[in-house]
């Protein structure tokens, strides 16, 4: 058992629940954000502030974060071991046919990360430590998310473009993600195998699409 | 037709190693990729210059012995052959072919071509049998094995334990390896008594010997000359995962 957590198999298992496990925020994390469709931003800045401040949120909040941390170093450990297990490159690159993203995920995930550093210091760091504007929705004082987001999104078309951009980094390390954790914890075979994969397309299409959608939504919106 | 060669040339495990240009002329398109280099040997003989080594045996996909990376791909071009299976007529006339050994930690090349592939033995001594005497074949119906697993595990004994998945692979994993051999004996009754010892065991060897991880990129069964598909290593990392969680046996 204790050997299982230095073992290939075993920290292959941690990549793959941590990364179903922020499959899974991302999935409460969009159903949020599309509430930014909705009216005119009261909805939205209701589940926001919810979010920030219920207690469930405040015990989740370090277990993401954890999760994030996990994933992220143990990518970077298992990518630096697997680098060394070939000491000696080849003269001509691999030929092979396998997907794209399955090759770079740890370069895709960097890219990830970095927008992530961006969109933390955008939204999550302002209304948690910063100088978000208040409003009052039915008798109670809330910080105006919403005025947040679609300032930015209005304001600047270049964090539009990046917000998209990350999207599409976010579609591609998910298209692989998503299957190969399954297939890591075992929970895959023959026939499942080829169902996992167009599930994977599905589910990165619609994360990533509908977070796409979002500033576009609100570029076209300033625009018209 | 003619070809043009560039060929890993290294003395031995500790020299340092380069890439060495040949011509060859009148090569016929029906030749097998061995008999091509074959008549290179003949001629580099012939006018007194050192052969290219490479390793070969049955020709006919059984041994696991050849082990050429070709021009990018392990076992060259086409699918779900070995090197043995491919021919010249895969390549065109004039062609420049660049041939090196399989890359990995734990192949290290012994000369030119031909690389040590015992860390395979290795792994298969760590658990990839069944300790019981099982005797001669049993009547067919003493022990039942459903239709299924016994084609599954017929499916993974193919393997010939070539390296190609290692080759194939970025990270110089033997996941494909070890998944075909450990499922092939954890499908069948006899096999698995011992299924968690020798999942656990064989890993263990795997990952000391400096094998990568797998990162699911598939690579392994593109090049994999027996159609051994990576569904095997969900099996193993099921397997695996088990017999670390399980109780002890
Ligand atoms: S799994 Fe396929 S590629 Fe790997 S050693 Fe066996 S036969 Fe060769």
């Amino acid at each position: 058992m204790s050997k299982f957590f230095t073992s290939s198999i075993g920290q292959k298992f941690f990549m793959s629940i941590t990364g179903l496990f922020l499959m899974m925020f991302l999935v409460v994390h969009l159903t949020v954000n599309s509430l930014l469709l909705f009216g005119d931003g009261e909805l939205f800045n209701v589940a926001a502030n919810w979010m920030s401040s219920n207690p469930i949120m405040k015990v989740i909040e370090p277990i993401l974060a954890l999760g994030f941390i996990v994933h992220i170093i143990y990518a970077g450990y298992i990518t630096l071991k697997n680098q060394m297990a070939r000491p000696t490159g080849y003269k001509v690159s691999n030929k092979t046919k396998a997907s794209w993203a399955s090759k770079n995920m740890f370069i895709l995930g960097g890219l990830v990360l970095i927008f992530m550093v961006i969109h933390l210091a955008n939204f999550f760091w302002k209304i948690k430590f910063g100088t978000v504007d208040t409003i009052m929705v039915n008798g109670e004082e809330l910080h105006d998310v919403y005025g947040l987001v679609a300032g930015l999104f209005k304001g600047w078309w270049w964090y539009d473009a990046l917000y998209i951009l990350g999207a599409i980094f976010l579609f591609l390390h998910l298209t692989h993600g998503f299957w190969s954790a399954f297939q890591t914890i075992g929970w895959d075979n023959d026939k499942w195998l080829g169902r996992l994969k167009v599930i994977s397309y599905i589910y990165a299409i619609v994360i990533a699409g509908g977070f796409a959608f979002i500033p576009l939504y609100f570029l076209v919106k300033y625009i018209v | 037709m003619k070809i043009k060669l560039n060929i890993w040339k290294q003395a031995n495990p500790k020299a340092k190693g380069r890439f060495e240009k040949y011509e060859l002329d009148g090569v016929d398109p029906e030749m097998s990729f061995l008999e091509m280099l074959d008549s290179l040997n003949e001629k580099l003989i012939k006018e007194g210059k050192d052969a290219v080594a490479f390793d070969h045996d049955c020709h006919e996909a059984i041994c696991g012995c050849c082990s050429l990376y070709i021009n990018g791909r392990p076992h060259g071009p086409g699918e779900e052959v070995a090197t043995c299976q491919v021919h010249m007529r895969a390549f065109k006339d004039g062609e420049t072919i660049t041939v090196e050994p399989w890359r990995a930690k734990g192949f290290p090349v012994l000369k030119d071509l031909i690389v040590d592939r015992n860390a395979f033995d290795k792994i298969m001594s760590a658990g990839g049998f069944v300790s019981i005497d099982a005797g001669q074949a049993p009547d067919a119906n003493s022990i039942l094995v459903s239709k299924v697993d016994a084609d599954k595990a017929f499916d993974a004994a193919a393997c010939i334990g070539c390296g190609a998945c290692v080759a194939a692979c970025k990270n110089s994993s033997a996941m494909l390896f070890v998944a075909a051999k450990v499922s092939q004996l954890a499908l069948l009754p006899q096999g698995k008594v011992e299924a968690k010892r020798r999942a656990l065991n064989m890993v263990a060897k795997m990952d000391e010997l400096g094998f990568g991880s797998c990162t699911n990129t598939g690579a392994c069964e593109v090049e994999c000359p027996k159609g051994i598909g990576i569904d095997f290593i969900a099996k193993l990392n099921r397997e695996y995962l088990c017999a670390s969680f399980g109780e002890a046996e």
